[in-house]
């Protein structure tokens, strides 16, 4: 079958997206009454928390909690209700659409086989407490969501950026960070390095892969014309043989002609 | 008993042989270039796999020296992080002269595919570069070419000649 013809000449100039009123599909929410554990789990929650919101979403339970509760809660359900295993914790940015952070809880329950979510939001400038006294899982997923992400989190012992270097500037994951990075995070092993004063020396970052440039011979961006670092460019295409042509010392000269070419697999 | 003796006048020639110095020095470099076990990425395995006995690197001189006290040649194998870049441009200082480098694929090249935040553009951003080696990642005939090329770059060069002022990229 073939595919459906498109005149595609103005793809280019006409706008990627441009239905203004998508609304993206969402999974559908179940009430946790659906499922006889999620809600005998959320009726004992109920009882001692406030529970902002809850529903069963890809058969897992999914709870929003109150950002203080945090603690309380998962001691509750590790306790209580045998979720025993945090399997993920980190937080997302919506800091763009209502200045918050949502910071998800991921549990497991090996016993009743479910799943369930716990989730809150809190300010860009508040903090949540650690969990880490609770699940010992928490220890390292909390301190990546401090550095990239750039979450506060109270009482942890040794929060400090576990992936991004510790002088690094900024949290990578953040919506506003730019992917290319900022001035800090463009010049930063030439900062560490050499210092800040050898950037006219090395120069801006050359974020073009692909680029070939036949005046430049200091960097990787030429083909065919090979010549020294920093020497003058020649148009001259080069020929890179294994050997130079009038032998090597004390080694055997490669002949191609001598050479056996295989054209069929033995 | 058997004779041991060697006619050098019917057997080939006499066991002298006119050269420079130079030409001998270089000789002996280019083929003893051990280089430093150093794996950044996916390259490393295709540098291990040139290693190893299918490719044989040992054959070149090239043998892969666990300390960069002991390595003349560097091959950055793999993807070089911002937060690794200084130890990189360490080793290469603990290194003794006379070094070269080999960037061993697109990451080192360029960064290749990750233009991000995280990823040096190119280690010769961080220290001079003397082959580099396009791939992604190169087959180990490559690297063994790379080598080559190499060798036949250090048999050009003089052995005598004054350590040039440092650059230091």
């Amino acid at each position: 079958m073939m595919r459906e013809y498109k005149n595609r000449k103005n793809q280019q100039k006409k706008a990627y997206y441009n239905d203004r009123f998508w609304v993206a599909p969402t999974l559908p929410k179940l009430d946790p009454q659906e499922d006889e554990i999620f809600e005998q789990d959320y009726k004992a929650l109920k009882k001692s928390f406030k529970i902002k919101e809850a529903y069963i979403q890809l058969g897992q339970l999914v709870l929003v909690i109150n950002p203080q509760d945090n603690k309380t809660v998962l001691e509750f359900m590790k306790n209580e209700l045998d979720y025993t295993f945090l399997s993920e914790l980190s937080a997302s940015d919506y800091l763009e659409k209502s200045g918050e952070f949502e910071i998800f809880y991921q549990l497991l329950s090996i016993s009743k086989r479910k799943r369930a979510r716990v989730k809150c939001r809190i300010k860009e400038d508040s903090a949540i407490e650690s969990v880490y006294t609770v699940f010992k899982s928490a220890d390292w997923a909390e301190r990546e969501m401090f550095d990239l992400v750039g979450v506060k989190v109270n009482n942890h012992y040794n929060l400090k950026r576990i992936i991004m270097p510790d002088d690094w500037h900024g949290h990578p994951l953040r919506k506003a960070y730019p992917l290319q990075g900022d001035e800090a995070a463009q010049w930063y092993e030439v900062d560490k390095i050499f210092g800040k004063e050898y950037r006219d020396v090395i120069g801006p970052e050359q974020r073009d892969s692909a680029r070939v440039d036949k005046k430049d011979t200091k960097n990787f961006a030429r083909i065919f014309h090979e010549v020294p670092y920093g020497e003058k460019p020649s148009d001259k295409p080069t020929k890179q043989d294994y050997q130079e042509e009038d032998g090597v010392f004390f080694i055997d000269e490669f002949k191609k002609e001598n050479s056996k070419v295989l054209n069929t697999r033995r | 008993m058997a004779q041991h003796k060697v006619n050098y006048l019917q057997e080939g020639g006499l066991p002298i042989a006119l050269t420079t110095v130079d030409k001998l020095v270089q000789w002996g470099r280019s083929n003893s270039l051990w280089a430093l076990t150093y794996g950044l990425a996916c390259c490393a395995i295709e540098m291990m796999a040139s290693g190893a006995s299918r490719y044989d690197f040992d054959r070149f001189g090239t043998i892969f020296r666990a300390s960069p006290r002991q390595a003349e040649v560097m091959i950055i194998a793999g993807t070089l992080t911002k937060k690794h870049a200084e130890f990189t441009r360490r080793l290469y200082d603990q290194m003794a002269e006379p070094k070269w480098v080999i960037s061993m694929g697109s990451c080192a090249n360029t960064g290749g595919m990750f233009n991000t935040y995280a990823t040096v553009q190119g280690v010769d951003r961080i220290i001079p570069v003397d082959i580099y080696l396009p791939g992604c990642a190169p087959r180990p005939e490559t690297l063994q070419y790379a080598v080559m090329m190499l060798q036949k770059q250090i048999r050009k060069e003089s052995a005598f000649q004054k350590q040039k002022p440092k650059r230091l990229v």
